[in-house]
């Protein structure tokens, strides 16, 4: 009996026989469709996404025509992002990273941004991130995506100035904990657009909204609205929004967009707002069960995917690594892994891109 | 897609100014350098494109096109806006 070497949701390397691959496959896509009420995956996706499990290399790839582009929340940046952390020790600069990311591993797009990925601190180093962007994009031919994460959370006490909605929670105090959500939604929505109008002025190209409705609906309430101030303010610069989680949490619960509520979105309809919203790429996020198996994990995701692609006619990016997109929670990807995990987003979720 | 070594910049900038999804996309790129849409994805015949459209290149023989002068040629190659173009060619202006 064939054994298929994978890997589960935490890193750690698992093997599964056909039955057991196929059995998570089913499982995976069918808790999708439950929870998203979507269609699951036909019996020849099930198939096809069972072979690639199967298939014998260390590495795979899409079909010739079936190639994507690659978006990214920085990964261009990570030679030059590895010194704060003391992570890679490369003496290297943003502007050369983004260049070798460009000429020499071929990336379709390229992330700037601040090392504190957050808009928040970005609106403190504004200069900094200004002067940035102007230089590398008049080096760069690839698009330029000036990304960070919106962060709602950092809004609240002891990292921001609004007291944190938990505090009123827990003492059944409703109104307060929701007009607090709001006020951190908005402080959110005001730094955001600030950064958006200042990179404006030096010729910013895109814009990414990275890890959207990470706090909750507030968060994504916030963050749609902004697409639509920065559609308003900053004529024609695209925006791509990627979101934090498969669903919406509701920690506000009543905030609506639209006339949509937002809590409890899966990612079909977090796409569909966005559209609305006017955001021009998308990007899915689909979370990873680290005590599931890949196939299982991948499997969800590509559901969810495939749904998401056909909601809406903006292009729709899988995020793909560290615990979404079907990938284990490890700081290093598995290329085993990463490699399947693409080659079924695009070749059956329908992905515009990753 | 390969990026500026093939036409993948291209495409992706169909997808962030157009909002295309990707075999439209494709098929948009393609039909504007009057190439197959295969043909977007071969090394060989990209390098030879980008170098006579002037659109950039990881070749140092056609490093002469790079940056914003590559980009400028990508709006107009494409009929699209790029605001780092807009906003260079308004300061050229003066």
């Amino acid at each position: 009996m064939k054994e298929i070497t994978t890997s589960r949701g935490d890193g750690v390397r698992i093997t599964l026989s056909e039955e057991e691959l196929r059995r998570d496959i089913v499982a995976g896509s069918e808790d999708a469709a439950r929870k998203g009420k979507i269609d699951p995956l036909s019996e020849a996706e099930i198939d096809y996404l069972a072979e690639i499990f199967m298939l014998p290399g260390r590495t795979v790839s899409v079909e010739p025509g079936r190639e994507v582009v690659v978006s990214d929340d920085g990964a261009a940046l990570m030679p030059s992002w590895g010194r704060p952390s003391a992570g890679h020790a490369i003496p290297i600069s943003d502007h050369q990273a983004i260049l070798m990311y460009e000429r020499v591993y071929g990336g379709d797009t390229a992330g700037l941004g601040f090392p504190d990925y957050s808009y928040k601190p970005v609106k403190s180093t504004i200069g900094y991130a200004r002067s940035h962007y102007k230089t590398i994009s008049m080096l760069t031919t690839v698009p330029l995506v000036y990304g960070s994460q919106p962060n709602m959370g950092m809004y609240y006490h002891p990292t921001g100035p609004v007291e944190s909605p938990s505090d009123y929670f827990s003492k059944y105090e409703f109104d307060k904990a929701w007009a607090l959500q709001e006020e951190a939604a908005e402080r959110m929505r005001g730094d955001v657009l600030d950064v958006a109008e200042n990179l404006y002025e030096v010729g910013c190209e895109a814009m990414n909204l990275d890890t959207s409705g990470s706090a909750g609906d507030a968060d994504f309430w916030g963050c749609l609205n902004v697409v639509e101030d920065i559609k308003e303010q900053c004529p024609g610069m695209p925006v791509e929004m990627g979101m934090a989680g498969e669903m919406i949490m509701g920690m506000h619960g009543k905030l609506t967009h639209g006339g949509e509520r937002l809590a409890g979105m899966y990612p079909h309809q977090q796409a569909v707002v966005a559209e609305k919203a006017g955001v021009d790429v998308f990007g899915v996020a689909v979370n990873s069960n680290t005590g599931k198996s890949t196939p299982y994990n991948l499997a969800r995701t590509v559901t969810f995917m495939k749904a998401t692609s056909d909601a809406v006619s903006i292009p729709v990016h899988a995020n793909s690594g560290m615990g979404v997109g079907g990938m284990p929670m490890t700081l290093l990807p598995p290329i085993t892994d990463s490699t399947r995990c693409a080659k079924a987003l695009v070749e059956i979720g329908k992905a515009d891109g990753l | 897609m390969g990026g500026v070594r093939t036409a993948g910049d291209l495409v992706a900038w169909m997808q962030f100014t157009r909002k295309m999804k990707i075999d439209t996309a494709k098929a948009y790129v393609a039909d504007r350098l009057n190439l197959k849409v295969s043909d977007l994805t071969d090394e060989t015949v990209m390098n030879q494109v980008r170098a006579e459209k002037g659109i950039g290149s990881v070749i140092p023989d056609h490093i002469e096109y790079t940056g914003i002068a590559a980009k400028t040629k990508v709006a107009r190659l494409l009929d699209i806006k790029i605001h780092s173009v807009d906003l260079y060619e308004q300061h050229l202006r003066g």
